[in-house]
């Protein structure tokens, strides 16, 4: 418990990521495994279900501390954490054991067990800790209590320091970490093995993800050598079905097989063995709706027939990892795909092969591209048919060929502190454009610019401030910057009634004056295209 | 014998003010913060050791008078004395002695050691004026020689980027030069506003760090350097371009305003009394009538009341200090 403690302390001081990795490089190094394995249960953003509610653990706490109820609602107030709150009001200069139980013991011995103990055993149990720990264990003891503790460190950096610690490929790491990952000394050690065959029937593969297309497509060769598929707009997502179960993982190793309820058909109607990459999409009367209709069944705690059917789900397949439980990943795409277009045919109406364009020439395809937003996608995807399913973005064998994007021209009218590294500097900027002789912010942009632009566009603010809102400024409305983004949506939540995607700067419009501006209108035109 | 004005706290039979709010004729300081020694007063009365503060904040035009420690003064129909507060160098109790009894003004005070200024002594009295800055129990301060030695550990392990340390530039950046002072020798940077007070305190005789004025250097890697807090965001921190920052002040007890105010690291180090060290000095007055000011003062004042004692909030509701503690 101690050690974790002081892991996340480490964790929590610092924002440089060579550092993070480092803390927790030592920690694996140093802690038992059966206490590992619990570290990486939670530093992979992992919770166990709330052991004790906040009421009753606020009540006791009030007690124990002899604060009486008003003004612990006060120190909550101030605190803004219960956790916290807790743990502060107990922290007066008590003498805590020298050694608190390990993180395991403490999980598995005592709290865990409290699931099934009567109020009085828990009460008995929990303030019996709170004497025994320090201030910072007091407070993830209450995190682990209410299943609210999350530590402040990415997936990725979590891989790569086990990756680092256990001396093998992140991916071999990332891999293994898939799925429902069990924390035990056993697990830790899986994880770390330098020959460990994978058993968990749910775990999908380490994604290929592809890169930019940043030349001329005709510098990739000749177009025989390349299958091209459209790119779809939608949730990249495995469909593993094994072990008599169907998973459906997204892309951030999120478990989304119950947001789908209806593709169960199509898990089904998969051969046993089986894992497909593809994308989840709104998909109706033979087409692709906006990624903006599936986002609306996203965002839903509860499905109802009504989102269902105004967004039905459908799986565009476009590879195969696993067929009869053998990986196929080594194998070239050309044979992946001969295996896929025999696997998916005739399974299910929601199960769709991702069609090949078969335009015969790269110019051809040029001309194609050019279509994408009216059919919905987001451009091609280029794969070469001799390539391997890799990990990760390795460069060269899957290219994605976007649409361009959409530009506007928008005036900028607030500016505040970036973060991190930019934290001195003003560049998290927010754009507006005209609206019946107004300007209506219409998007926030944080990168784009160069350093020397920064530095100037930096100066400008602090010199032509108009007014103050905590850490936000807004700007006299002279500068014109070109805006790309990637999509559109109506919105009732933005104030101009526009949400747009992936929004940054293409260009410092200094040859423009604010006037020269887009309209809302124009933007609104946008909305038509597709 | 004191009463609230719109100048502030007034006490009429001695023909004065406690560190009013506006010009008067007369005033009282208890110490030589910004939010108390304010400038435009026909005369000043504070602790000598406060007076070259006083002066450097209110300039050469200032009309200030002194009292030693303990010494009596007789002002209208009272009598005043001044005694260790314990808040900073030169921080005062205001002691006044009249027909109604005794009042006591605390102003700022603290109950931890400081080795940059004399430790707060309790005055018995009928009347206690308490600040009340951080009168929640979750309020509670480590030793500030723990405080010192996370700051180094802190500073050394950032080898190769600056560590910027803010902090309240006088007062607070002097305490933390000479806890300091204690483990290590190192010299630390300066902001000019810290520079300008420091200076006064090394004259003073008190055993600081060795400390330079941050100039045009490339690099502060592996350096400290104390700011305040409004340096922060201005094109004055351009120049390092790479360092860790962390803030000193009690109101970094709480995890979410470091987080929130977007710091590396917090100090919890304050030279205000948190919850204990309140409670412990209004029982030490043995005043049976208490009011308390700034912060938190609502629940002292409730507290205070729940627990038998005549209390009243007192004083304006200020907003906070953005200086911080």
């Amino acid at each position: 418990m101690r050690r974790f403690a002081r892991l996340y302390d480490a964790l929590d001081a610092t924002t440089s990521t060579n550092a993070k990795v480092g803390a927790m490089v030592a920690y694996f190094a140093d802690a038992p495994p059966a206490d590992a394995a619990w570290a990486v249960f939670f530093l992979t953003g992992r919770r166990l279900t709330r052991l004790i509610g906040p009421r009753l653990l606020a009540g006791w706490a009030g007690e124990h501390a002899r604060v009486p109820e008003w003004l612990f609602l006060e120190c909550i107030t101030v605190a803004g954490d219960l956790a916290e709150t807790i743990a502060l009001l107990l922290d007066t200069g008590r003498s805590p054991s020298a050694e608190p139980p390990a993180l395991s013991v403490l999980i598995e011995q005592t709290l865990l067990p409290l699931r099934e103990a009567d109020e009085e055993a828990k009460k008995r149990a929990v303030v019996g800790l709170w004497d025994a720990l320090e201030r910072r264990e007091v407070f993830l003891l209450n995190k682990l209590l209410t299943g609210e503790m999350r530590v402040g460190v990415s997936a990725t950096l979590v891989i790569r320091a086990l990756a680092q610690h256990a001396g093998l490929p992140p991916a071999t790491i990332a891999h293994r970490l898939m799925g429902a990952w069990e924390p035990s000394a056993k697990s830790f050690a899986a994880l770390l093995r330098a020959d460990a065959t994978d058993a968990d029937v749910s775990r999908p593969y380490p994604f290929f993800l592809a890169s930019p297309l940043d030349e001329e497509p005709e510098a990739l060769g000749e177009r025989s050598e390349w299958l091209v598929e459209w790119k779809w707009d939608g949730i990249r997502a495995q469909a593993v079905r094994r072990g008599g179960g169907a998973y459906l993982w997204s892309r951030g190793e999120e478990l989304i097989t119950d947001r789908f309820p209806d593709l169960s058909g199509v898990w089904a109607a998969l051969p046993e063995g089986t894992v497909l990459d593809g994308e989840v999409l709104a998909y109706s009367q033979a087409a692709p709706l906006p990624f903006s209709v599936l986002q609306r069944r996203i965002g839903r705690q509860k499905l109802s027939p009504k989102i269902l059917a105004e967004a039905p789900a459908a799986f565009m397949a476009f590879d195969v990892l696993e067929q009869r439980g053998e990986d196929l990943r080594a194998l070239p795409l050309r044979d992946r795909r001969a295996r896929l277009e025999e696997l998916v045919a005739g399974r299910s109406e929601r199960l769709l092969l991702s069609p090949a364009v078969d335009a015969p020439g790269w110019a051809e395809l040029r001309a194609l591209r050019q279509q994408a937003r009216e059919r919905g996608v987001e451009g091609l995807m280029l794969k070469r048919w001799t390539s391997p399913y890799r990990v990760g973005r390795p460069r060269g064998d899957w290219i994605k060929w976007k649409i361009d994007p959409y530009s506007i021209d928008a005036v900028l009218v607030y500016a505040q502190p970036g973060h991190g590294r930019r934290a001195t500097l003003m560049t998290d900027l927010t754009f507006a454009v005209w609206s019946e002789g107004e300007l209506v912010p219409v998007a926030k942009a944080y990168s784009g610019l160069t350093d020397d632009e920064i530095d100037r566009l930096d100066r400008w603010i602090r010199q032509h401030t108009l007014e103050r809102f905590g850490p936000v400024r807004a700007v006299e409305p002279v500068h014109v910057f070109e805006l790309h983004f990637e999509g559109i949506a109506e919105s009732a939540r933005h104030r101009g009634g526009i949400a747009v995607r992936f929004p940054r700067i293409a260009r410092w419009r200094t040859d423009k004056k604010p006037e020269d501006a887009d309209t809302i209108e124009s933007l609104r035109a946008l909305l038509k295209v597709r | 014998m004191i009463v609230e004005s719109a100048q502030g706290l007034h006490c009429p039979a001695g023909g004065f003010w406690v560190d009013p709010l506006v010009p008067v004729e007369r005033a009282v300081l208890t110490h030589a913060h910004g939010d108390h020694a304010r400038p435009g007063s026909a005369a000043y009365l504070c602790v000598a050791e406060c007076a070259p503060l006083v002066r450097r904040r209110l300039g050469p035009e200032a009309r200030i008078e002194t009292l030693e420690y303990g010494e009596r003064h007789r002002a209208g129909d009272v009598t005043l004395s001044l005694h260790p507060a314990g808040h900073m160098r030169g921080s005062a109790q205001v002691r006044i002695e009249g027909r109604d009894g005794v009042w006591v003004v605390s102003g700022d005070y603290k109950r931890q050691p400081d080795p940059t200024c004399a430790p707060f002594e309790p005055q018995r009295c009928d009347a206690f004026i308490t600040e009340a800055t951080y009168a929640l129990p979750l309020f509670r301060w480590d030793a500030p020689g723990s405080v010192a030695r996370e700051i180094l550990a802190w500073w050394e392990g950032n080898s190769r980027k600056a560590s910027l340390l803010f902090c309240y530039a006088l007062g607070k950046a002097q305490r933390l030069l000479a806890e300091l002072a204690l483990l290590t020798d190192r010299p630390a940077y300066l902001h000019g506003t810290v520079e300008n007070y420091t200076e006064i305190y090394r004259s003073a005789g008190i055993a600081l760090l060795p400390t330079r004025l941050v100039g045009e250097e490339k690099s502060f890697a592996g350096e400290l350097v104390l700011a305040p807090i409004t340096a922060r965001g201005t094109p004055w921190m351009k120049r390092f371009r790479s360092f860790e920052s962390a803030f000193a002040s009690g109101l970094l007890r709480i995890r979410g305003t470091r987080r929130r105010r977007g710091f590396d690291r917090g100090f919890v180090i304050s030279d205000h009394a948190d919850w204990p060290a309140l409670l412990q000095t209004v029982r030490e007055t043995g005043a049976q009538r208490v009011f308390a000011t700034h912060g938190y003062r609502e629940a002292l004042v409730r507290h205070l009341r729940e627990s038998g004692l005549q209390a009243d909030p007192i004083g304006a509701t200020q907003p906070p200090d953005p200086e911080g503690d």
